[in-house]
């Protein structure tokens, strides 16, 4: 079971990094594995649209365009302090 | 055996494959149709020397050749079946230098399915100032492939290209590196093999576990696919997600050893552009502001190109009659014909301004911003932010633009877009709205500098995007879906419009829009003048005799004007024009109006052709004034009143905002939702739509 503590890609703040760990849905996940969002890649939140959805992010050197709820389902590294 | 070589051309979105598709064939480019689906199939030509010529299969930009949406189904129908007419000899997959990580995934499929390959690096000049660059010649080494440095904007490298196309149809060099398969997957892959005699084995999976995608295979062996996977208890998604996590993998491994990136990651301009244009509140001014500055222009700086064409058929039509013996074929040619085809061609000037913005628009990449800007909006009415391309193209033409919501991967946000598309205002409304703006709205200025013309034509856009965005909403507490759809979008990089594109954009859809409609047009103003000429028995001329015996003591001029009027009236069209007024005279339209909306059914731009023809049959033959002022001098016979008073013109403005009237949109609609219950149910709703509000605008106006 996934503990109810983990940083998703929508928890990030602008201009905040993250590592992929994982994701939450099997299906979205071959999307974005398919867009080079792969576990143990770097992810920079870049933008909030106006009315805090859809969010764009920095990764594999490109921008991506998300919905938040998309983001959700993308699984961070926990942060080492 | 195919007479000519195929070439396919693909790659990622915005890799810039369509200016190499452009660069390689120049103007020798067709649309056509993939056999058994809808989607189009761009096609070019280019000669390789004095006895080689190839065609050049352009096919939907795609990340991978798992498809998401109809428009990328093509690519895996193509690249999967050897036995299709389309089939290419040789692959080129354009790739963005700038970010070759991921454009590589799909020249790994795509070359692991045995066709020989060519990959073309593209936009190396990006790559450059981000700090990246290519050694192409260790890449070609470790692939065993061709690689082509291209810069497809500017045609640097194309024949380089084209030298590099010839050797690959004689070596046909592939890269083959199929994925690490558990031995689930060797088992499925090799039963399928032997079942269907296929020899590479990446092919053979993919039947495995994209089947029911496939519609080559047929029913049956769809069926028969299905049990074998199921034996086999093989797991599609597991094994998508493996074989990409597995490629990027090993792109990873050969990009480390011929990628140098040099220097820090700065912020690129187009960073610092989306820092604006994506902000919290100038990201809304800015995309209205466009909007207006799009409205504005289009009725503003069109004006004077219209005005001169106005004259110049008005002036045609009196000299042809000056220099021309008096006869019935001369009335055909100038009363019919020509004041037909002149109130249409009247409207390039406006369309080509549309199409220009629109072009531009999609070209710079704004397009994808405007994605974003408006998707959480737009979903409480039953769409996806991707629907906004397809309204905003509406604004051009319906019918491109319900083809291009294929884009949508998901079917319940796709069909609301299809629904609501007509209701945003086409450039062929753009006429009818003109003409009777300029009858009813005065040409002033308010706070200086804003057209009130261009702030009424504005309103009636905003009404039919607001229809939409409503119709959307009922739809969505209608339909119900349980599928899954998603956004994930990439935000391409700001480009320069290549300027070019936009000129042949403009020049294809004027070209379209004045053949098309010209047809349409030129015929349906041959019969409206027949039926405006010739009446059952001889009505006609009872009609003239009555008028003649009732007025004798009119002058010369003033009773020729009665008599065409009443010769009008028994005639045929005005038959059917009486027949239909007590339908139409709750919204305030008498029987001249109602003969112009018959005929505007099959194509709402014929709206003002027939009104043209209409009223100069009516006219007296002398007076070769411009439409607009003949217009304005109409009476309504029964009311006395102007016919095209202000009440009445506003009814009409809305009756057309909101009518289906297009025969063009109903077959698209039939083609893409595959029957005709969806396009039955859209003339439906429309229908009733334009014709209540029309009576509630007449009835409260009057």
């Amino acid at each position: 079971m996934v503990s109810f503590q983990e940083k998703t890609v929508a928890d990030l703040n602008i201009g905040e990094k993250g590592i992929i760990n994982d994701f939450k849905d099997p299906s979205m996940s071959l999307k974005l594995l398919e867009m080079g969002c792969l576990p143990g890649t770097e992810v920079t939140l870049d933008f909030i649209a106006p009315l805090g959805c859809p969010i764009g992010i920095r990764v594999a050197g490109y921008h991506l365009s998300l919905r938040k709820k998309e983001a959700a389902t993308i699984v961070l590294k926990p942060n080492q302090a | 055996m195919k007479e000519k070589k195929v070439i396919a051309l693909l790659g990622n979105p915005n890799a810039g494959k369509s200016s190499l598709f452009n660069q390689l064939t120049g103007l020798r480019q067709k649309i056509g149709n993939f056999p058994g689906v809808t989607v189009d199939k761009k096609v070019g030509f280019c000669r390789l020397d004095s006895k080689t010529d190839i065609e050049i299969l352009d096919l939907p930009g795609t990340y991978s050749i798992y498809p998401n949406s109809l428009d990328e189904q093509v690519v895996l129908e193509v690249l999967a079946n050897p036995n299709h007419p389309e089939y290419p000899d040789v692959a080129v997959v354009v790739a963005d230098a700038s970010n070759l990580k991921r454009n590589m995934l799909l020249f790994e499929q795509v070359s692991d399915l045995g066709i020989p390959t060519i990959l073309a690096l593209n936009m190396l000049d990006v790559a450059q100032e981000m700090g990246i660059s290519v050694n192409s010649g260790k890449l070609s080494k470790i692939l065993g492939v061709p690689v082509v440095e291209l810069n497809a904007r500017m045609g640097i490298g194309i024949d380089g290209l084209k030298y590099t196309i010839m050797n690959q149809l004689e070596a046909k060099r592939t890269h083959i590196n199929p994925p690490i398969l558990d031995e689930k997957s060797e088992a499925v892959a090799s039963e399928v093999r032997k079942k269907y005699n296929i020899s590479n084995k990446y092919l053979a999976l993919q039947y495995a576990a994209q089947y029911p995608k496939m519609m080559f295979l047929g029913d049956d062996a769809q069926k028969d696919l299905q049990s074998l996977v199921a034996r086999h208890d093989f797991n599609a998604d597991a094994f998508q997600s493996a074989e990409t996590i597995n490629r990027y993998h090993d792109i990873s491994g050969t990009l480390t050893q011929v990628i140098d990136e040099t220097g820090e990651q700065k912020e690129t301009v187009s960073e610092k552009i989306d820092k604006i244009l994506l902000h919290k509140i100038w990201g809304y001014v800015i995309f209205i502001g466009i909007l207006f500055l799009i409205f504005q222009s289009v009725f503003s700086f069109a004006e004077y190109p219209m005005d001169l064409i106005d004259q110049s058929v008005a002036g045609l039509n009196d000299w042809l009659k000056s220099v021309l013996p008096d006869s019935v074929l001369v009335s055909l040619l100038t009363d019919g014909l020509i004041a037909g085809v002149g109130g249409v061609v009247i409207f390039i000037p406006q369309i080509a301004f549309l199409f220009a913005f629109i072009s531009i628009l999609e070209e710079s990449g704004y397009m994808a911003r405007v994605v974003v800007l408006m998707d959480k909006l737009i979903r409480r009415f039953g769409m996806s932010g991707k629907s906004v391309v397809p309204l905003i193209s509406s604004m051009a033409c319906a019918v491109p633009a319900i083809m291009s919501a294929r884009t949508i991967g998901s079917w319940k946000d796709r069909l609301i877009t299809i629904m609501v598309t007509p209701l945003m205002s086409c450039s062929a409304r753009l006429p009818i709205y003109t003409i009777l703006i300029a009858l009813v709205v005065p040409n002033d200025k308010v706070l200086g500098i804003f057209n009130i013309q261009g702030i009424a034509l504005m309103g009636l856009y905003l009404l039919g995007f607001l229809s939409a965005l409503i119709a959307g909403w009922i739809m969505k507490l209608i339909l119900k879906s349980k599928e899954r759809s998603y956004f994930i979008m990439e935000l391409p990089t700001y480009k320069m419009p290549r300027w070019k594109q936009v000129g042949f954009m403009i020049l294809e859809k004027v070209k379209t829009f004045v053949f098309e409609a010209g047809k349409v047009i030129v015929a349906i103003s041959i019969v409206l003048w027949v039926l405006a000429s010739y009446g059952p028995g001889n009505e006609m001329e009872q009609a003239e005799q009555q008028v003649v015996a009732a007025n004798p003591t009119v002058p010369q001029e003033e009773l020729a004007s009665k008599i065409a009027s009443v010769r009008l009236e028994n005639s045929y069209a005005g038959h059917f024009g009486k027949f239909i007024e007590p339908a139409i005279e709750p919204l305030g339209y008498d029987w001249k109006i109602g003969i112009a909306l018959i005929t505007s059914f099959a194509a709402r731009e014929v709206f003002v052709g027939t009104v043209s023809t209409i009223y100069s049959i009516g006219a007296d033959p002398e007076d070769e004034s411009t439409i607009k002022e003949r217009l304005k001098n109409e009476i309504n016979a029964n009311t006395g009143q102007p016919s095209f008073s202000v009440a009445t013109s506003f009814s009409l403005l809305i009756f057309y905002v909101f009518a289906m009237m297009c025969m063009s949109t109903i077959a698209t609609v039939y083609r893409e939702t595959k029957g005709w219950k969806w396009p039955l149910i859209q003339l439906g709703y429309m229908s009733v739509l334009a014709y209540v509000a029309a009576l509630i605008v007449y009835q409260v106006l009057k």
